[in-house]
């Protein structure tokens, strides 16, 4: 579910438990087969015990790419930091779900785009952040640039008593997670009872959302039976700039908008109109935006707001003049 | 064993010999060879017409840097490199028109490099 973005609704949903947005109802964390409860469980083994939580998903921010269809650069990128940082209470953490940066041939300008997006992600007032790459980042040198900026590419933590993994789909080059991977997340799932809340956090669609667009993963159903026996499995994901709600199984998937232009719906378009949706100097951030997810930890339930960057309030002007100096991109 | 009875036998596996060579020498049992090339960002040809039915091997070539062919619906999913062909033999059996991608990421105009296979 979404809704016009400005800085009173935002902070009115984040100060309203379950906002605006889509309710995803986990399973009652219940018991253990020791008998123990799961959320003891899970602060025993991880010291993080079930408790409400906000965390908010960003996508696709693409620095460094220039030029049409969106003349903003990181403008939309730059409008969301100082949207977050104006949110109280201050979410716990933000997710990155990929194409931080928009790559390049040159490996020296590519690092000089990860490092301007460290320089506005650093003014995040949230100061954990995690991250997964997209095939901007990280295809063309299999990963090296994200590695030495943010760790590996695949990793677990837990958070309030939730399951969190980040997988990589991306750095083979290929839409592929890899067998080497989907062992390690066999081993990592295994430690934990199936009614544990996990939430997958990704770059590509897990499933089959349109292949021949390459939005898909296509070890994805593999990835998807290790998820399978867990009873409450929310997978995040970015790359198609645009919302999309997919339940597989009892699994459900959320891709987010992007900070950098949209492209248009899959079902409505053939193959040769994948092609990013015109720019709109009269509503310039439309179709971009970024993504709330707040756990409630009493009733064990996540809801998802997305909310869109257009308002008047937020960006001062629906139109594109009074964002940027007239006459500098138009 | 009398002559008639060799003869017959002889008869035999000439007729054996001659049945198990026309098989071998049907035109279709051994596959067409399809060559397709990728280089930064396009494919050579960029439509392929196949039989429907019709087994074919589709040898996928590239001179620049890797390079994917991928299409879900026929069962083609190649990975080449400059110097390292790889080659996929199948059977299509619906015909219409399949979009192919490059599915290894290969730079700025990655997005639109694409192709066509048309089975009739």
């Amino acid at each position: 579910m979404t809704q016009p973005f400005d800085r009173r609704s935002f902070m009115r949903l984040s100060a309203v438990s379950l906002g605006a947005g889509a309710l995803l109802r986990f399973m009652p964390f219940g018991t253990t087969a020791s008998g123990l409860p799961l959320g003891n469980l899970l602060g025993s083994r991880n010291g993080e015990a079930p408790g409400p939580f906000s965390i908010v998903q960003l996508s696709d921010t693409h620095v460094g790419f220039q030029g049409p269809p969106d003349p903003l650069g990181t403008k939309a990128f730059e409008r969301a930091v100082d949207a977050i940082n104006a949110l109280n209470p201050q979410p716990d953490l933000i997710l990155f779900t990929g194409d931080l940066t928009h790559d390049s041939e040159d490996p020296a300008e590519h690092a000089k785009r990860f490092a301007a997006f460290k320089a506005i992600s650093g003014r995040l007032r949230v100061k954990k952040r995690m991250h997964v790459p997209g095939e901007h980042d990280a295809a063309l040198d299999g990963g090296t640039l994200f590695r030495e900026h943010f760790g590996e590419t695949h990793y677990s933590f837990d958070h309030r008593g939730v399951h969190f993994v980040a997988l990589d789909n991306v750095s083979s080059g290929k839409p592929i997670v890899g067998a080497g991977q989907i062992a390690w997340l066999k081993k990592d799932l295994a430690r934990y009872p199936k009614t544990a809340p996990i939430v997958v956090f990704t770059h590509r669609p897990l499933f089959d959302l349109k292949p021949e667009w390459e939005w898909f993963t296509s070890d994805g159903d593999e990835v998807m039976n290790v998820l399978a026996p867990y009873d409450a499995v929310t997978v995040l994901y970015g790359h198609i700039h645009r919302l999309n709600h997919t339940s597989v199984g009892k699994s459900q998937h959320y891709a987010a908008r992007s900070l950098i232009f949209a492209f248009p719906e899959p079902a409505a378009a053939s193959m040769a109109e994948k092609k990013p949706l015109p720019f709109d100097k009269t509503q310039p951030f439309r179709n971009l935006g970024i993504r709330e997810i707040k756990g409630d930890g009493a009733r064990h339930a996540l809801s998802i707001s997305d909310v869109e960057l257009t308002s008047r309030e937020l960006s001062g002007t629906e139109g594109v003049q009074q964002i940027l100096r007239q006459g500098e991109f138009l | 064993m009398n002559r008639f009875n060799k003869f017959l036998i002889a008869l035999l596996l000439t007729l054996s010999l001659a049945a198990a060579t026309a098989l071998v020498a049907q035109p279709g049992t051994t596959p067409r060879v399809v060559e397709i090339n990728a280089k930064k960002f396009e494919f050579t040809p960029n439509v392929v017409t196949l039989k429907k039915d019709e087994p074919v091997t589709i040898h996928f070539t590239s001179t620049d840097r890797a390079h994917g062919l991928f299409i879900k619906a026929l069962k083609i999913d190649l990975d080449a490199d400059a110097g390292k062909p790889a080659e996929v033999t199948i059977t299509p059996h619906e015909a219409g028109s399949f979009g192919a991608i490059c599915d290894h990421y290969c730079g700025a105009g990655h997005g639109n490099m694409k192709m066509m296979f048309v089975v009739e």
